[in-house]
């Protein structure tokens, strides 16, 4: 009886997984076996799409192969995204936390953290162009101090200003989840250790940064999965010059060739979820909330 | 997820082709037998025997109207309300998405603006109805660079895909096209023009006459291309030829050994670090080329003009290979009918009838209909857009925007001279799909 009542209840929850996600993604799994033309999809049951995907990959004689390089060119910027979002998220967090006495005070702080969150995130990525381009006021400022003689090509539509926009865009991704992990820690454990004679780079190492671990991988979670699956950030802000799984994915729909793009999406979930398995393994996150 | 599940309907689609098959013969056999005008015959066939113009016969008449943003603005929109009663809501979307669209969400519009280079794809779906010439007013009066493929009695170039090549179908229903003039067009033409590079004179300081500049390494860094694969591999295409790298039989309609040829030369290039960056939207081009960040690119025509109102001089340079041509026109989904399909035919006639012809004639495109759209402009405006007459006063856009000073001539001169030289058309090629999946790999490169 009681099993009965707690799956009614979580029953509504059921619903919408099966309908938004499970029946969905089954979909997408059934056409990426079909075969398609300029105008229309057929029902078949193919390997085509994912030997193109990965067509020449095995053979190393030269360059790597198109997916390879998109992906290593995706856990590149995943990387790095993940690095500089993690280190702002951290210290931000551990600011509102430890820092900022007063309850009342950590809400302002905090809510205003949330409010570039008020524009679209198009506008705030494509608010950078002015800034880094050619005739930017980076450029032009480095230039009239003299930092520089001409201005740097590699502000814009670079590697450089697609992480500036991955970590602008999602470090409030890593900052929420880090404070919620932070601000539930026992003060006392703190006073204890110092008690103990431990000093503040120990206190983190040995205190904070293990009892924020739980926050520390959802945040990574969300930073990663966002960044594996983008394309409007990639190709805003590289130039559409940078390849990401998500553009081809793109270009792939508005062609039509949505057997293709399937085909693509399902590999690209699947390494997600490979990433998200590997990080899980690190801590038990059922446990831990 | 949303879209995957809805491609489903591609499959319904059949079902309404069939639909309006049956429809159709019946208009066939009646207006035969009461030997009546087209006109009258569509009427009868759907069922509308009111005496009055079908239009008027009940509730404001509303059409939804997809295509790409061109011909969509508020004016015409006002104009359009105040000359016919109809009132048009628009679903702007990009060129490839406008495509997906018409297949996919066929019962989402009344009316589509497409592009003669995307019927290949479209014909054989059977997913737009043969639009019946005999409806159009000014049919008859149509540029011959859309029905002969030929400017001033002189036959232009016609690789890719020309209007002429996919402009009539065999029948009202028919997925093939027709060589020898039908009564039913694929699309009834509205809107066209050559396309070639945009370049800030101001910062190349020197002239620029051959599409090879464009992976000139003296702009290494400067240059850009459109992301748009069916119309970037023309553009590519015409520079490789400048280049003397190679010259296409047909390079609207490449195989794969020139595709492959044709992406090598520019995967080279943009690993060099010749492009700046790539476009896909048209606001893109304009910053692009406003800021300063690309000083030559392929562009589109109102870009410059865009451009060119923020006080930055920037030409649409003319070349001596010629232009790459574009064209778009009207079609109904193969569902339309009676009243609704009624309604876009009125409007259809209204867009030929010169005041929209005008419009598009300012903003430096061309209307389908030229003779009726000159009864709508100044005479010192037609010199200038048309005849590559020195502008005689300050040359305005619809909007009230100055766009040229008094003695500036347009860039490439004429009609005549301008459609004159077009060397190939937007294309959809045999090996689209391959030329598609190439494109991604010279990005991602």
């Amino acid at each position: 009886m009681k099993i009965n009542k707690y799956f009614l209840l979580a029953f509504p929850f059921y619903l919408i997984f099966i309908f938004f996600f499970i029946i969905p993604l089954i979909l997408t799994i059934i056409v990426s076996f079909w075969d398609y033309t300029e105008y229309s999809i057929i029902p078949d049951f193919i390997f085509d799409n994912y030997k193109y995907i990965f067509n020449k990959c095995f053979e190393f004689s030269n360059d790597l192969c198109v997916t390879f390089k998109t992906y290593l060119s995706t856990f590149y910027f995943c990387f790095m995204a993940w690095f500089f979002t993690l280190i702002i998220g951290f210290t931000v967090a551990y600011f509102l936390v430890f820092h900022v006495r007063s309850v009342g005070m950590q809400i302002v702080l905090f809510l205003i953290c949330t409010i570039p969150f008020w524009t679209s995130n198009v506008i705030r990525m494509i608010s950078w162009i002015p800034l880094l381009g050619r005739n930017g006021l980076f450029n032009s400022f480095l230039i009239s101090t003299g930092v520089i003689d001409e201005p740097q090509e590699w502000f814009l539509y670079s590697h450089f200003s697609v992480i500036l926009a991955f970590v602008h865009l999602y470090t409030l991704f890593m900052i929420v989840p880090i404070f919620n992990s932070l601000i539930r820690i026992d003060k006392s454990l703190i006073e204890a250790a110092y008690d103990s004679g431990a000093n503040g780079f120990q206190i983190l190492t040995n205190i904070i940064i293990p009892l924020c671990k739980p926050g520390i991988i959802i945040g990574s979670i969300f930073v990663i999965t966002v960044v594996m699956g983008d394309f409007l950030t990639i190709g805003i802000m590289g130039g559409q010059q940078i390849a990401s799984i998500g553009k081809i994915i793109q270009v792939e729909m508005s062609y039509l060739q949505l057997p293709s793009a399937a085909a693509n999406a399902v590999i690209l979930l699947m390494i997600t979820l490979l990433l998200i398995w590997t990080m899980t393994k690190f801590i038990d996150i059922r446990k831990e909330l | 997820m949303i879209k995957l599940v809805s491609t489903y309907n591609i499959f319904k689609l059949y079902k309404g082709v069939d639909m309006s098959k049956k429809m159709n013969k019946k208009i066939t056999r009646r207006s035969m037998l009461k030997s009546t005008t087209a006109l009258a015959g569509a009427a009868l066939g759907s069922g509308l025997i009111t005496g009055f113009p079908a239009i008027h016969a009940s509730g404001t008449p509303t059409i939804r109207y997809l295509g790409t943003a061109v011909n969509m603005g508020s004016e015409p929109e006002k104009k359009l309300f105040e000359d016919t009663g109809i009132k048009v809501k628009y679903i702007s979307k990009t060129t490839d998405e406008v495509v997906k669209t018409i297949l996919t969400q066929p019962n989402s519009f009344d009316i589509v603006d497409s592009e003669y280079f995307s019927m290949p794809k479209l014909v054989p779906s059977g997913s737009l109805l043969g639009m019946d010439t005999n409806r159009i007013k000014e049919w008859s009066n149509v540029v011959t660079a859309f029905t002969e493929g030929k400017v001033n009695g002189k036959t232009i170039g016609d690789q890719g895909t020309a209007p002429k090549k996919v402009l009539y179908l065999k029948g009202p229903n028919s997925t093939e096209f027709s060589k020898e003039p039908t009564r039913y067009a694929t699309l009834i033409p509205t809107v066209y023009n050559a396309d070639t590079l945009g370049i800030r004179p101001d910062l190349i300081k020197r002239p620029i006459n051959t599409w090879a500049e464009l992976l000139n390494p003296e702009f290494k860094g400067k240059a850009c291309i459109l992301n748009i694969p069916s119309i970037g591999i023309m553009d590519a295409a015409m520079v490789v030829e400048a280049m003397g790298e190679y010259t296409y039989p047909d390079k609207g309609n490449m195989t794969k050994a020139e595709i492959d040829l044709t992406m090598k030369i520019f995967t080279e290039a943009k690993k060099a670090g010749q492009f700046r960056a790539f476009w896909s939207d048209f606001n893109e081009s304009v910053n692009l080329m406003a800021s300063g960040e690309v000083v030559i690119q392929s562009m589109w025509s109102p870009a410059i003009t865009a451009v060119r109102s923020q006080g930055i001089p920037c030409i649409y340079q003319p070349l001596k290979e010629g232009y790459r041509a574009w064209a778009a026109g009207f079609a109904l989904p193969s569902t339309a009918k009676g009243r609704q399909a009624d309604i876009c035919y009125e409007y259809i006639n209204w867009f030929l009838s010169g005041w929209m012809g005008a419009y598009l004639n300012r903003q430096g495109y061309y209307s389908a209909v030229l003779s009726t759209a000159e009864k709508n402009m100044k005479a010192y405006e037609w010199d200038y857009w048309m005849n590559g007459k020195p502008a005689a006063q300050d040359i305005l856009s619809p909007t009230g925007k100055k766009l040229a000073s008094k003695g500036e001539i347009r860039d490439g001169g004429s009609y005549n001279d301008r459609m004159g030289a077009v060397a190939c058309w937007n294309a959809t090629m045999d090996e689209n799909k391959y030329m598609v999946r190439k494109w991604n790999e010279m990005i991602a490169s």
